[in-house]
């Protein structure tokens, strides 16, 4: 089949299944409930592209082709078109977006059932693929773009999905704004882009921009970063990332883990070839990777609610994939980006099927006259030994916590592994100190990420049940329609590693995505070059360190939680005073923004100082002006005197006036 | 098909059905009538679409002319000129779009003195049109201010509670800057007519244009002219007619308002004070730039703490339209071109946004923010409407606002006559503002609990609500993903001007180098005309 014509469908499916699904049950009323063909409709509109993306995928002969639709805007030197770009990187990641997000739709179909908006939901969700596919396929900066405020819009859009709670709609207009920030240094690089290059095409960008001045690229990078940040959920822009769980739970496996919160990190590894001429930027990166990572990973800790905790913990892994691109090392944040795809979408799916059984015990209470006003079916702290009941989730969701804890050949194992080991390298062959620091911080935050996941999976699915009546209401395990789509994913955290084998097996030769995607195999993402190898037993000591701190970590966690249950959390709180406070209030960030920046100085300004202005000042001045002239014409008025004579003498003044001035010669 | 006199007669139909409805009786004729001429006047200006050819140059003269002699031809060559280029088509294919628009959005909300308001809105129609089809600046003049005395009306009759001060302020603020381009255009048309009109008196476009106007009188024309239509526009801080103006004014007058007669002050802008005063214009771009900016932080802060949904949105226009001025004086075709794009999207969207917080007006008859809430459960169409208006005017890539707002920002970035990035990063951070209190606005009404009963019972938009705002949304759409044939539409005539510009700055320069040597008019005292003339005359004597 013509690939132009694949790329249009796997483009153009999604749109229409987002206008089906949306346009039709909006003015036809009837159509909103038809579960069935609006959930088939949009997961056919996924599914389909899915497939063609494999045949894409598997005839791929290694040189990228560009399939061009149509210009969208031209003047002057700008000459844009709707223009795709078919090569590695951009394939996997069409792979992921379509392949997760198939199984996410399918998992749709079964969680919101029932709902009101079943068809907005569905309408969404398929435009935010479309949106995606922009970001992922798309051959210029503008077009990206397109995609990259299209995912922010569709992200809006759910998580203020359920618009009745206001505070779903506050969050999701925090999302837009945050990430609109985020759109503002984008835009600014894209211009900077243009000033230098005159286009805005990948084919020019990625040829001639790494040889363009370093402080020029520094400041391109640098904006991209920042743009990246918004999307991604890095320091300082993250902030908007933990309130978007107010969303639809299969959003926020999709959108808020597994895609959308990606595409930063899609963004530097498209741009490596710049990024890696602006070392100054790259530590900037690094550091905040690690930073966020960190800082992430304390707060997780100290949450009590299931999907906080799972947001919290892509926020940290998301630092990950910074800490790889700050060494040089994009291939692998894409690697991790990937399996971080099926592990963290299965934890999220699985939260969702734990949140539909605790909804259930949650009605079953207040059917039997329970007062439920406090329940939150979020609630960790509610929960205990669901395990029992659903056995399906709990053994993909434990599944899923070995594959983010790092447990040997596991998929988050052999991804993160290697971020720890790009760091180590870079530092110690490539002579970069920062890079032993963002080693030490990745590895520190390894451990605390099996500490807090075990902590979730035990609280969660272990020990007893903690809500009230527990012998009379119990939750059941979700229908197949979920439970297929948890066993896929939970699945692939297990295998999807292999897709990335070390250097110590075979000299690297086996690891398939670097040969995939990187350069020197002619694909499309660079690497750091670094000048030396570090020796081989070295590196199977870094590999064992890393194995002992998960398996060391998981064991504690996971006897300390069995045994305590909740109350060592407790003995974390006494532990670390203040510090645990600060994780539960996640450092103040969001009071921070609220009373400093939104309050003080936007609102501020606005209300207290520019209306303020506008009113007294500029309208001030103007009603003065009015004043005067009224004033001014209550004094001339009185020449008005209505007698013709006086106009007369008036006048004939005037003209003596005048020709006497003539007369001079004034 | 070619159809004689269109352009003319896409201006004055409206005028003829000015009258018509004059002679009509009852309510329900003078509406069809009215809706009647303006579907049959846009219907004629597709016309002037299709019969435009952008590749045949408007260097000479503009396309599908009429054109008058002079009418006082031995004293002043003044006449009826009027013809399409780049420049005019978008905004005149919108003004005659905006028509059966407004007069369907009319439809109910206006319930007293049907008649009178129809015939002024048709009226009102002509003089827009007429202002951007005019290539004789006179004649551009009396449309200019043809324009006033309907809008003044319309304001000051079927206005809110405060109508008469905010119409009182509308028609003097403008009546300022107009007297004092008329001071202009007497005396550019004397200096022009002297140097390059045979001592003829002259406001003849292209005649002017040929006229390289003398350095040192470029400075104060460039700041009369640029005065008036930055009243017009408005440019900060001429500004606070502006909130007054749209808050008391019928939708209908709000939509015609931003839609078209702000356009008036950008579309002049571009039309005379960059052709004829280039060096001045361009010595001034940084300070005028910095207004503009000033206009699109200020009003977007002022915009989210605005209590009154229409208030809102009348600031957004001050913020948007700092955008357009930012792109003119930018002088690059990517930054002109966004800008010429960009009053067409400004006036689809905040047309959009004017009818839907009309409509909600028109249910509930307030403008409160906080009167509404949860309006997403009982009017879900509506709330979409409103949702993809709002995200247009927030410069979502795919919609129309983000095609001008980029060209304009790409295009003053790398702008050599404003050469300040920081502005532009300034002018850039209106996308996060904008999207901050259009998505305010959009929480704050439409979603949250249904409080209010009156909320819960409100009836979703009838169909010719939804009549009206289909073709604005389809073109939110259409502009925003395939701009290209508007733009395509638009380009030569802009690079037409820029070229021009260019040249004539250099020539002014090099006159102002080598002074008299050109055997133009030295600068002039502008006290009497009539020696102006004799000096002209006497120079024109000399071998």
């Amino acid at each position: 089949m013509n690939p132009d014509v694949l790329v249009r469908l796997i483009l153009l499916l999604p749109l229409a299944g987002a206008v089906l699904n949306g346009v039709v049950p909006l003015f036809q009323p009837q159509f909103r409930t038809r579960e069935t063909v609006i959930g088939t409709l949009g997961t056919a509109v996924v599914a389909i592209p899915f497939a063609l993306t494999l045949y894409l995928f598997v005839t791929f002969g290694g040189d990228p082709f560009v399939a061009e639709f149509f210009s969208w805007m031209a003047a002057g030197d700008l000459d844009l078109s709707f223009a795709y770009r078919v090569d590695e990187l951009s394939l996997l990641m069409t792979l992921v977006v379509t392949g997760v997000g198939g199984i996410i739709h399918l998992y749709s179909i079964g969680y919101m059932h029932g709902d009101e908006g079943y068809w907005r939901f569905f309408a969404c969700l398929n435009l935010f693929i479309f949106a995606m596919l922009n970001l992922v396929l798309a051959n210029n900066l503008p077009v990206l773009f397109l995609g990259w405020e299209g995912v922010g819009l569709c992200s809006y859009l759910l998580i203020g999905f359920w618009y009745t709670d206001l505070s779903n709609s506050t969050a999701a207009n925090k999302a837009f704004i945050v990430n609109r920030i985020g759109g503002f240094a984008f835009l600014l690089g894209m211009f900077l882009v243009f000033q230098e290059l005159d286009s805005l095409s990948f084919d020019v960008v990625l040829s001639e921009g790494p040889s363009l001045p370093t402080e020029t690229l520094n400041w391109i990078v640098f904006l991209f970063f920042i743009g990246a940040t918004g999307k991604s959920a890095q320091i300082p822009l993250f902030v908007w990332l933990p309130d978007a769980m107010a969303g639809p739970t299969p959003v926020s496996a999709l959108i808020h883990a597994a895609t959308m919160v990606t595409s930063g990190l899609y963004l530097l590894a498209r741009l490596s070839g710049l990024v890696l001429n602006a070392p100054v930027v790259m530590a900037i990166i690094g550091v905040t990777g690690a930073v966020t990572a960190l800082m992430a990973a304390t707060i997780a800790i100290a949450q009590n609610d299931i999907k906080r905790v799972l947001a919290y913990s892509t926020v940290s892994q998301l630092g990950y994939m910074f800490m790889a691109a700050g060494v040089g090392a994009f291939f692998v944040a894409i690697f991790h980006v990937v399996t971080h795809a099926f592990f963290k979408a299965c934890l999220f799916l699985g939260s969702g099927s734990v949140i539909h059984g605790m909804e259930e015990v949650e009605h079953g209470l207040a059917h039997d006259g329970h007062d439920v006003s406090d329940f939150d079916p979020q609630d960790m702290r509610t929960m205990g030994g669901l395990g029992d009941y659903m056995p399906s989730t709990r053994t993909t969701y434990l599944l899923a916590t070995l594959a983010i804890s790092g447990i040997p050949l596991t998929a988050g194992f052999f991804s993160k592994d290697e971020i720890l080991f790009k760091a180590f390298e870079y530092g110690y062959a490539g002579g970069e100190t920062y890079a032993y620091a963002v080693w030490i911080v990745g590895v520190l935050t390894a451990a605390l990420t099996a500490f807090y996941m075990v902590r979730s999976y035990v609280l969660t699915f272990e020990g007893t049940p903690r809500w009230p009546d527990a012998d009379t209401h119990t939750p059941h395990e979700s229908p197949s329609s979920m439970t297929v789509p948890l066993w896929t994913l939970g699945g692939l955290s297990m295998v999807g590693g292999f897709i990335g084998l070390p250097a110590v097996i075979q000299g690297g030769d086996w690891n398939w995505i670097h040969h995939y995607l990187g350069a020197k195999y002619g694909g499309p993402v660079a690497e750091a070059s670094i000048k030396s190898h570090v020796p081989l037993a070295l590196e199977w000591g870094l590999i064992a360190l890393s194995s002992v701190i998960a398996l060391g970590v998981v064991y504690y966690a996971w006897s300390v939680y069995r045994t305590e249950g909740l109350a060592y959390d407790d003995v974390l709180a006494n532990r670390f005073g203040g510090m645990y406070q600060n994780w539960g209030d996640a450092y103040h960030w969001d009071d921070f923004y609220e009373n400093v920046v939104v309050e003080t100085v936007i609102d501020g300004l606005g209300r207290k100082a520019f209306a303020a202005f506008d009113t007294r000042v500029v309208d001030g001045a103007v009603n003065g002006v009015a004043r005067l002239s009224q004033g001014a014409s209550q004094v001339l008025r009185r020449t008005q005197t209505g007698i013709v004579q006086n106009y007369a003498l008036a006048l004939v003044l005037g003209v003596v006036l005048v020709v006497g001035i003539l007369l001079v010669g004034v | 098909m070619d159809i004689p006199f269109l352009t003319s007669l896409v201006i004055f139909l409206p005028a003829v059905g000015a009258l018509l409805t004059l002679a009509l009786r009852d309510v329900s004729s003078i509406r069809w009538a009215a809706l009647g001429t303006t579907t049959l006047t846009f219907l004629l200006s597709i016309g002037l679409f299709l019969g435009y050819d952008p590749s045949v140059s408007t260097a000479q003269a503009p396309q599908l002319v009429d054109m008058s002699s002079a009418w006082f031809p031995d004293a002043f060559d003044i006449k009826y000129f009027v013809g399409i280029d780049g420049l005019s088509l978008l905004l005149v294919m919108l003004t005659t779009l905006l028509g059966p628009i407004v007069v369907l959005s009319s439809w109910t909300y206006i319930e007293e003195k049907q008649k009178g308001y129809y015939a002024l809105l048709l009226l009102l129609q002509t003089g827009v049109t007429g202002v951007f089809t005019s290539f004789d600046l006179f004649l551009f003049y009396i449309f200019f201010e043809l324009t006033l005395i309907p809008m003044y009306f319309i304001i000051g009759v079927w206005g809110g509670k405060d109508r008469i001060y905010a119409a009182v302020k509308f028609v003097i603020y403008t009546l300022v800057g107009s007297l004092l381009m008329l001071v202009a255009i007497l005396f550019l048309g004397y200096e022009a007519g002297a140097a390059v009109n045979n001592g003829v008196f002259t406001t003849d476009w292209y005649t002017l244009l040929e006229y390289n106007v003398p350095l040192a009188t470029q400075g104060w024309l460039f700041a009369l002219f640029a005065f008036s239509f930055a009243i017009k526009v408005p440019l900060f801080p001429l500004h606070t007619w502006l909130p007054d103006a749209h808050v008391q004014a019928p939708t209908g007058g709000s939509v015609i308002l931003a839609g078209v007669l702000l356009k008036m002050g950008t579309y002049g802008l571009l039309r005379f004070c960059l052709p004829f005063f280039p060096n001045a214009a361009q010595n001034a771009a940084l300070v005028i730039g910095i207004l503009a900016v000033i206009g699109i932080v200020y009003g977007a802060l002022i915009a989210r703490v605005q209590e009154d949904a229409k208030s809102l949105v009348a600031y957004s226009s001050v913020s948007h339209l700092g955008f357009v001025v930012l792109g003119l004086f930018a002088f690059t075709t990517e930054a002109m071109q966004g800008a010429v794009i960009q009053m067409i999207n400004h006036g689809l969207s905040t047309g959009a946004l004017f009818l839907l917080v009309g409509m909600l007006y028109e249910r509930r008859h307030t403008r409160l923010m906080d009167d509404y809430g949860g309006l997403a459960s009982s009017v879900p169409v509506l709330t979409t409407l409103m949702v993809i208006s709002v995200l247009a005017s927030a410069g979502l890539p795919g919609l129309n606002g983000f095609v001008g707002e980029f060209m304009i920002l790409l295009g003053s970035f790398k702008s050599t006559v404003l050469d300040s990035v920081l502005l532009v990063a300034f002018a850039t951070s209106g996308v996060i503002l904008a999207a901050m209190y259009l998505l305010y606005m959009v929480y704050r009404t439409f979603f949250g609990e249904l409080t209010v009963e009156a909320n819960a019972q409100m009836a979703d938009v009838n169909g010719r609500e939804f009549l009206l705002m289909a073709p604005l949304i389809v073109l939110m759409f259409v502009m925003g993903f395939y701009p290209a044939p508007f733009l395509r539409q638009t380009e030569p005539t802009t690079e037409f001007l820029l070229n021009r510009i260019e040249e004539k700055r250099a020539a002014a320069l090099e006159a102002a180098e080598t002074p008299r040597a050109s055997g133009r008019v030295p600068v002039a005292p502008p006290e009497g005309a009539g020696e102006i003339r004799l000096d002209a005359e006497a120079l024109s004597a000399q071998p």
